[in-house]
């Protein structure tokens, strides 16, 4: 039959034997067929080997078990092994008078003995380590390894067995006696101590012997007499030692003896002094002993053996928490390893090089990473960039050498850096005030040689349409930096390019429309070819992108008056928040979620809103801008309506100073009267607002100061007539919300503001029952996080009647701690009775609008 | 051709035997003998066309266990004098014989190569 198989050519041939085979031998079983038994058997072993499903063996091999025969019971007996694994019951016969026989029943219960067998069979077990035959007491200690390891608590009995077959002189029994032990000292603290007190002296002298014995030709390999037992021994040694300084002083002879001694040209003799380095790390401290460990670890590291160099490296590591000083002097060394062409050695050293790393030498060390970078093969660099960028964020020693490094890991592997860590990375810039020109145009130089790394395009697309004109004017240049000359149609080339290149995903391109959008306010002189740009996306297939294209080529086109407070540069991003919504943050940032408010009367609030959007999608930036921009955007409509003479000439000025002013008058607190507020008493014509009376005041010298702009009053005006649904918005600025929403209920949220207060919203929430039967009992119940405070007052009334006919409110009071930083957020409990049962729903409200 | 024979110290769920012969086969004869495979280590050792692997446990010796596959390999090829694919193919149980009394429960049993020959000699004479 397995001349059959193996002549097969095509799985298809194979698959049709083997179906054969097995009908015949299912066909005989079914005969009971006592003679072919075994061999049927065999055959299904190697079926099974070749990966077939043989279940309907099992029972014929504890039939053949249960027969007479030697062979018949060793074929059964490792078909048991193979076919079957420790989910099934079996049973064993230990008891035989054969000793053969009782060696595979050994056998077969150390390779698959479950927890029950164990249990049960661990006696027997015990009764055969003292059995006269050695093999069957090797046996017995090796099952007895297994039992422990599924039952601990059976350790107990295998304490004295087990020490006494240290006393062995028989290879293979005091090899598994010493198994035994060590095993034993893992599972069992009184073991440990048992043997600490009793063995440790009579090890090293086995040891002793081992080392000094003659040439030994049965256990001899390479001039070594039997290498496992000495690694076997030096094991157990090392569980005796470790935190007893006793036992540690014991052994520290031998442990010399062994490491100056042994041979090092071969493998065996390799694995020896492996096996007593990692001793000597282990034990409790002696000075003389560890440098000579480094030192064969130093030899090890230099070996041009892969094997040898990968098993130093992996002891190195140990290493580290013992004396940190002696591996960093092999730092060269380890560095090189980074660069081998073996996977599992560079995986090994990049390890150890990261734990290597700290203040004093993380500059070298991070260079020789990103100069290798660009080397590695492509499999290994998502794993080298992981470790270089958190070894530069962890170490750091200012911003403009994170942010050089960043940028270099950036252009040779922006593809694999991951989401987060381009966030970080955008944050850290926007916080680097003094550094904005000189990334920017670092960014743009990158970006010419590698724009085919998504992330660098990300980062460099986010910085020129923040920092655009920096880029353009060489503002905040560094004695460092080269100059270079970049006109503003360049700076919208690398937008341009970034969000017509066909490897961009969406995320870029959103950001690249972005960035335009800013450039286009930054660089008048570009504004038409932007538009252009844009409007070349309205058609586009992604709607995400038509969407933005649409929106920003009206805010192009019609909206000049708004555009420039509309694009001003982001506020400087909020490190600790950044580092607190770290984790949430790759979620939200996948491909821009348009956060269409739920149930808003679309038409007139719609723009508003969606611009406030905006401004949360097109950077990992805390949400708290929106807020910002609320302000700036009523601020900007605010002023016209107030009709002051100084206002429109401010207006020709360009809205910067307008808002420059606004945004002083503004502090980043935002502690400012709330924004329906100040629309009210302007709307109602009484007195002006003061503040914003004293600081539209000095306007109009600053206007007279720079020459007007081609801009004349009346086309502004005319540009914000033509602005009606934004005005129309002033009226209620936030929007009710549908809070929650079942099939049988729906919540509805109106907000207000007490004037003078702007951290507290008062919520109105309206219940409606959707369904067929009135809800009874009725119970609404909220919850928000630290920073806010809720009040609830009673609800108007507990009874939901049927389908709408009624409902009921309940009025919310809520303090946000962190106004203007931080938007609102609510879990609700609804409990109520319908039919007479119990029915609980709950839900968050993310939906909140901005800026409350 | 190579025929891993797979001994896992420790059962490791469903057979892996198949990804692990796609590990080691691909890896250059210059590299480590060692690649880790999920939470464990794989020890290999090629012979001419055959891989011997060895799967332990991430703290264990890999250079002991390298030279425990060299003994096994020495045992087979005294056992079968001169072992080569086709007699393992088709004994293949008394492979799995030499290998119960070589290692057990995953840990090595027997060290001296006389002593498991003459053991084989006793059970042959059994059949």
């Amino acid at each position: 039959m397995i001349r059959a198989i193996r002549a097969c050519k095509t799985a298809a041939e194979e698959r049709a034997v083997v179906r054969k085979e097995c009908a015949a031998i299912r066909a005989s079983i079914n005969e009971n067929d006592q003679d072919y038994r075994h061999r049927n058997l065999a055959k299904l072993m190697f079926i099974q080997m070749l990966g077939y499903p043989t279940h309907f063996g099992q029972m014929e091999c504890l039939k053949l078990i249960a027969s007479a025969g030697f062979p018949e019971k060793r074929i059964g007996y490792l078909g048991l092994m193979l076919l079957l694994d420790e989910r099934q019951e079996v049973l064993i016969d230990l008891n035989h008078s054969n000793q053969y026989i009782v060696g595979l029943a050994l056998c077969a219960l150390g390779n698959i003995c479950s927890a029950e067998m164990a249990r049960d069979l661990a006696p027997e077990v015990e009764r055969l380590m003292q059995f006269r035959d050695p093999n069957i007491r090797k046996k017995a200690a090796l099952c007895s390894i297994r039992i422990i390891k599924k039952v601990p608590d059976l350790a107990e009995n295998f304490i004295n067995p087990a020490a006494s077959l240290l006393k062995e002189k028989h290879h293979g029994v005091l090899i598994t006696g010493i198994q035994l032990c060590t095993d034993l000292c893992k599972v069992s603290p009184e073991a440990l101590e048992f043997l600490r007190k009793k063995c440790t002296e009579g090890l090293v002298k086995t040891l002793k012997d081992v080392v000094n014995s003659p040439y030994a030709p049965e256990y001899d390999i390479a001039g070594i007499t039997d290498p496992f037992l000495h690694i076997r021994l030096l094991r157990l040694l090392r569980l005796l030692g470790q935190g007893d300084a006793d036992a540690s002083d014991c052994m520290n002879d031998i442990l010399a003896q062994v490491a100056t001694k042994t041979e090092s040209n071969k493998n065996a003799g390799n694995a020896i002094l492996y096996e007593c380095v990692e001793t000597i790390m282990s034990i409790e401290d002696n000075g003389g002993l560890r440098v000579l460990a480094i030192n064969i670890l130093g030899r090890f590291l230099s070996n041009r053996d892969n094997n040898i160099r990968y098993v130093a490296l992996n002891m190195l590591m140990r290493a580290m928490t013992v004396d940190a000083q002696a591996v960093q002097r092999h730092r060269a060394t380890i560095l090189e390893c980074v660069k081998d062409s073996d996977a599992s050695i560079r995986k090994r050293a990049l390890e150890l090089v990261f734990l290597l790393v700290n203040e004093s030498n993380v500059k070298p060390l991070t260079k020789e990473l990103i100069d290798y970078l660009e080397a590695s093969d492509q499999e290994f660099k998502g794993d080298l960039t992981a470790k270089i960028c958190s070894i530069v964020a962890k170490f750091s020693p200012e911003k403009i050498w994170y942010i050089d490094q960043m940028l270099k890991v950036l252009t040779e592997a922006g593809n694999f850096v991951k989401d987060e860590v381009w966030h970080a990375l955008i944050v850290v810039i926007s916080n680097a005030s003094d550094l904005h020109g000189y990334t920017v145009r670092a960014l743009y130089r990158a970006f010419q040689t590698s724009s085919e790394q998504e992330s660098l395009v990300r980062v460099a697309v986010w910085c020129i349409g923040e920092y655009g004109e920096m880029l353009v004017n060489n503002i905040g240049m560094l004695d460092i930096e080269d100059p270079i000359t970049v006109t503003e149609s360049d700076a919208v080339d690398v937008a341009e390019t970034a969000i017509k290149r066909h490897a961009s995903d969406l995320t870029t391109k959103a950001m690249a429309l972005i960035a335009l959008l800013k450039l286009s306010s930054r660089f008048p002189s570009c504004s038409e070819r932007i538009k252009d740009i844009i409007a070349q996306y309205k058609g586009s297939l992604v709607l995400e992108l038509q969407q933005r294209s649409i929106e920003f080529n009206s805010v192009i086109a019609k909206h000049q008056n708004i555009r420039s407070a509309l694009v001003e540069r982001m506020p400087v991003l909020d490190e600790a928040t950044f580092m607190v919504r770290r984790v949430p943050i790759p979620a939200s940032a996948s491909p821009s979620i348009v956060n269409l408010p739920n149930g808003v009367s679309k038409p007139s609030a719609a723009p508003l809103v969606d611009l406030l959007d905006l401004s949360s999608d097109d950077a990992p930036a805390p949400s708290s801008t929106g807020g910002d921009f609320l302000q700036d955007l009523l601020g900007v409509e605010l002023s016209p309506a107030s009709n002051q003479p100084g206002t429109s000439h401010a207006r020709q000025n360009g809205t910067d100073v307008l808002l420059d002013l606004l945004s002083i008058g503004t502090p980043p607190l935002q502690s400012v009267p709330s924004a329906p507020d100040i629309l009210s008493s302007v709307q109602n014509n009484k007195i002006p607002l003061a503040p914003l009376d004293g600081l539209l005041s000095p306007t109009p010298h600053s206007a007279q100061a720079t020459p007007a702009r081609d801009a004349p009053v009346i086309d502004f005006l005319d540009g914000f007539v033509t602005n009606p649904p934004v005005t129309e918005n002033n009226g209620s600025a936030f929007p009710s919300i549908v809070a929650f929403e079942s099939s049988n209920l729906r919540a509805v949220f109106n907000f207000s503001k007490t004037p003078g207060n702007p951290q507290t919203t008062l919520i109105q929430a309206t219940f409606t029952n959707l369904s067929s039967d009135s809800l009874t009992d009725f119970i609404f119940q909220a919850a928000v996080p630290k920073f806010l405070q809720l009040h609830l007052d009673p609800a108007s009334g507990s009874t939901l009647p049927a389908s709408g006919n009624g409902s009921v409110t309940q009025n919310l009071k809520v303090t946000n701690s962190q106004h203007g930083k931080k938007s609102l957020v609510m879990r609700i409990r609804i409990a109520y009775k319908m039919n007479n049962k119990d029915i609980l729903e709950e839900g968050q409200v993310n939906n909140f609008p901005r800026g409350l | 051709m190579a025929d891993p024979i797979h001994t896992p110290t420790e059962s490791t769920g469903q057979d892996p035997s198949g990804k692990v012969h796609r590990l080691v086969v691909n890896r250059d004869p210059k590299f480590t003998n060692f690649v880790e495979f999920r939470t464990h280590k794989v020890i290999y050792r090629r012979y001419a066309g055959l891989f011997f692997s060895l799967c332990v446990d991430i703290t264990d010796n890999e250079l002991a266990y390298l030279e425990c596959i060299h003994l096994f390999v020495e045992i087979l090829d005294h056992f079968f004098s001169n072992v080569c694919e086709l007699d393992l193919v088709f004994n293949f149980h008394k492979v799995y014989l030499i290998l119960d009394e070589f290692i057990l429960a995953g840990e090595l049993q027997e060290t001296s190569k006389k002593a498991i020959i003459e053991r084989m000699g006793e059970l042959e004479k059994l059949e």
